[in-house]
């Protein structure tokens, strides 16, 4: 038998428990937490590419095939190199042949199946390279769109493939704005650069960075404060490719140009 | 060594070099087919939920036609795939963010909804044949297997009593309603998984979805069109053939009285959708040119350059407009109905093809092109599945499974025949 005052009691707490806002729950990540708590600074890892000091010799992307064992005269590479090059009339000319492993070799710009476009060093008004990479997205699409999640993001930032789970679907590779995916020739999966993830886990630096005889490419961590990378992404202009697609590229580019594609 | 699409991909200006057409003609069907899939069970739903009387005969043949084509809408994407035997792991281990992922449960929901629809519709007749077998003396083999088949069909309930019947067919109403909306998600579906790419500048639309419905159910009434006539040309062969012996309990007279009236009703319907999907893929046509974001100036040297013979000439041209002066000239006659459903079937082919491979013709750098030329002659496993030899192979496979499942359940007349 519940009495009139134990009646009004519960209602009052049942009340006041209801009132509590779901909002005043905080779901603790104890991944979170944990980094909290050890007092270092967290890792993500991220890339700045300084394109006024590239030269295109594509040391890079030679360095990054054998690397990483992908067949080293396919046509496809998790880095490449581009060129570009805009004449007086406003026009862009850019190309990347063989994803420019063996560096650019003639000032002819190679059009595919259209042959070899001459520029005339007069008729130039600027020319320079971009490195590119995958971008390491914050908010990575591939991993968004893979059907039976063979395509992750590790807690450091890097999206990586599961070798033994993808599918093939190509999915993923429709999905990335950078066209930095393709298919392995001899796993026949989805690829892609991970930043030498084998490397960088051991504190190793990426083969790309590594073979590049300039400084055109550097990996830090941007959680770090103190990292060279993000000291210079701090205080620095630098850019990002594309977003506008709104998937937080972290690959940063200083000497951007709003020709880059 | 070559790597996936280098085969059948020409790249013209500045393209990236990991860029090629990955997604080839076996994607160009799969949209097809379950298009098909999706517009044959609508027309079969007209006469179930909305009583429409004249489509009889037709729903019960478009709705074992969508039953035979079900299978074969996964056939494309298991030919894609690079690693076909791990394609059962998007519905073992579905990553729900992915729109292909739902593929799984849309897919079965719609195959059961289907299937069960087909039970109810055929229960009568099940019952019946299995009873009649049972009680026949000395079995030849086929009748043996039959007799198997049909038993296990009843799935144990024998009454077909009238209270029985008409609860069937309230079941079969109740099927075919929810089954409309599962078709056109089905599908709808499968435009979503285009028109979410956000990387694609021609994909990304979120009219994509409507738009294949529509053109999904134009196709559907289409192929049924065709596939009926074809199927009620046979029978009047034969039944000139045969003359009275043979028990063909109609004359060539009346079967073609009912085909001509069969096929005027319904290609009423065709034109009516046809009309819708034409609208959208116009209106998006011209939103796209009006706006003209930044990614206009390749996408039009694409659709009015490049292209302009696929989407204009063919799709536009010979796929919609053709056939839609031959459906609406006053007397329609079979052979004239025939032509035309096989105009819209080629037009709508060209529109999935427009997409599919037209998305996949500008490179991502918006300064360069690639074209597909799809493998004829096929020079390893890979060009015959993204080739020629695997569109006619999954072109013929639903009339394969039409026809044996049509020797289990007959499409036409079949209250007469089952006593």
């Amino acid at each position: 038998m519940i009495t009139r005052r134990q009646f009004l009691a519960n209602t009052a707490k049942g009340l006041a428990g209801l009132a509590l806002p779901a909002a005043a729950f905080e779901i603790i990540d104890p991944k979170k937490l944990f980094a909290d708590k050890g007092g270092k600074p967290g890792l993500r890892w991220a890339f700045l590419v300084d394109t006024y000091k590239c030269v295109g010799c594509g040391l890079c992307v030679k360095a990054c095939k054998i690397e990483n064992e992908v067949p080293y005269d396919a046509k496809v590479s998790r880095t490449w190199v581009e060129r570009y090059v805009i004449t007086k009339d406003g026009k862009l000319h850019a190309d990347s042949p063989m994803a420019a492993r063996d560096g650019f070799t003639t000032s002819k710009i190679d059009l595919g199946d259209r042959g070899f476009e001459d520029i005339k060093a007069e008729d130039i008004t600027k020319a320079f390279f971009v490195p590119k990479l995958c971008n390491q997205c914050e908010k990575p699409p591939c991993a968004q769109v893979c059907p039976v999640g063979a395509t992750y993001q590790t807690e450091d930032g890097v999206v990586l493939v599961d070798r033994t789970w993808c599918i093939g679907c190509g999915y993923c590779i429709m999905a990335c704005p950078y066209g930095v995916r393709f298919f392995h020739p001899v796993y026949h999966v989805a690829e892609k650069c991970t930043f030498c993830y084998h490397r960088i886990k051991k504190g190793l630096k990426t083969a790309c960075v590594g073979a590049c005889p300039f400084g055109a490419r550097m990996i830090g961590n941007i959680k770090d404060p103190d990292d060279p990378v993000t000291k210079i992404i701090r205080t620095q202009r630098v850019g990002v490719l594309k977003s506008e697609y709104g998937t937080e590229p972290q690959v940063y580019y200083i000497g951007l140009d709003e020709e880059v594609r | 060594m070559h790597v996936h699409g280098e085969l059948w991909t020409l790249k013209e200006f500045f393209v990236l070099p990991n860029e090629y057409i990955y997604w080839s003609v076996q994607i160009v069907m799969y949209p097809f087919m379950t298009g098909l899939v999706a517009g044959a069970f609508v027309l079969s739903s007209l006469y179930h939920v909305f009583g429409i009387k004249q489509l009889k005969d037709m729903a019960r043949f478009a709705l074992v036609f969508s039953f035979a084509l079900l299978p074969v809408a996964m056939v494309p994407l298991q030919m894609h795939l690079q690693q076909p035997q791990r394609g059962i792991e998007v519905f073992m281990t579905p990553h729900f963010t992915s729109a292909i992922a739902a593929f799984g449960i849309v897919f079965s929901t719609y195959g059961a909804i289907v299937a069960s629809e087909i039970w109810f519709v055929y229960r009568k007749y099940i019952v019946e044949m299995a009873l009649s077998l049972r009680k026949k003396m000395d079995k030849t083999l086929s009748e043996k297997v039959l007799h198997l088949v049909y038993t296990v069909l009843t799935l144990g309930a024998y009454d077909i009593s009238e209270e029985a019947l008409h609860k069937d067919e309230k079941a079969v109403k109740v099927l075919a309603g929810i089954g409309i909306p599962v078709a056109c998600f089905l599908h709808g579906y499968a435009g979503f998984i285009f028109g979410s790419v956000k990387a694609n500048a021609l994909w990304m639309t979120p009219l994509m979805p409507v738009i294949f419905i529509m053109s999904a159910v134009v196709s559907g009434i289409a192929l049924c069109i065709l596939t009926y006539t074809i199927t009620m040309e046979i029978k009047k062969f034969r039944a000139t053939r045969s003359k009275s012996s043979y028990a063909l309990y109609q004359s060539k007279e009346e079967i073609k009285g009912v085909e001509l009236h069969e096929i005027r009703m319904t290609s009423k319907y065709l034109v009516f959708f046809m009309i819708f999907a034409i609208s959208l893929e116009l209106l998006d046509l011209i939103f796209r040119g009006y706006t003209a974001v930044k990614t206009w100036d390749i996408l039009r040297s694409v659709i009015y350059g490049r292209d302009f013979t696929d989407i204009f000439v063919l799709q536009y041209g010979v796929g919609n407009l053709l056939p839609f002066i031959l459906f609406l000239i006053p007397g329609l006659t079979v052979r004239r109905s025939a032509v035309a459903s096989i105009l819209v079937l080629f037009g709508v082919f060209m529109m999935r093809w427009n997409v599919v491979i037209g998305g996949q013709s500008f490179s991502l750098t918006f300064d360069g092109y690639m074209h597909y030329v799809m493998p004829i002659i096929p020079t390893s496993i890979e060009t015959f599945k993204e080739g020629l030899g695997g569109v006619l192979t999954v072109a013929a496979l639903p009339f394969i499974l039409f026809w044996i499942l049509s020797k289990i359940f007959p499409v036409f007349g079949f209250e007469k025949t089952a006593h």
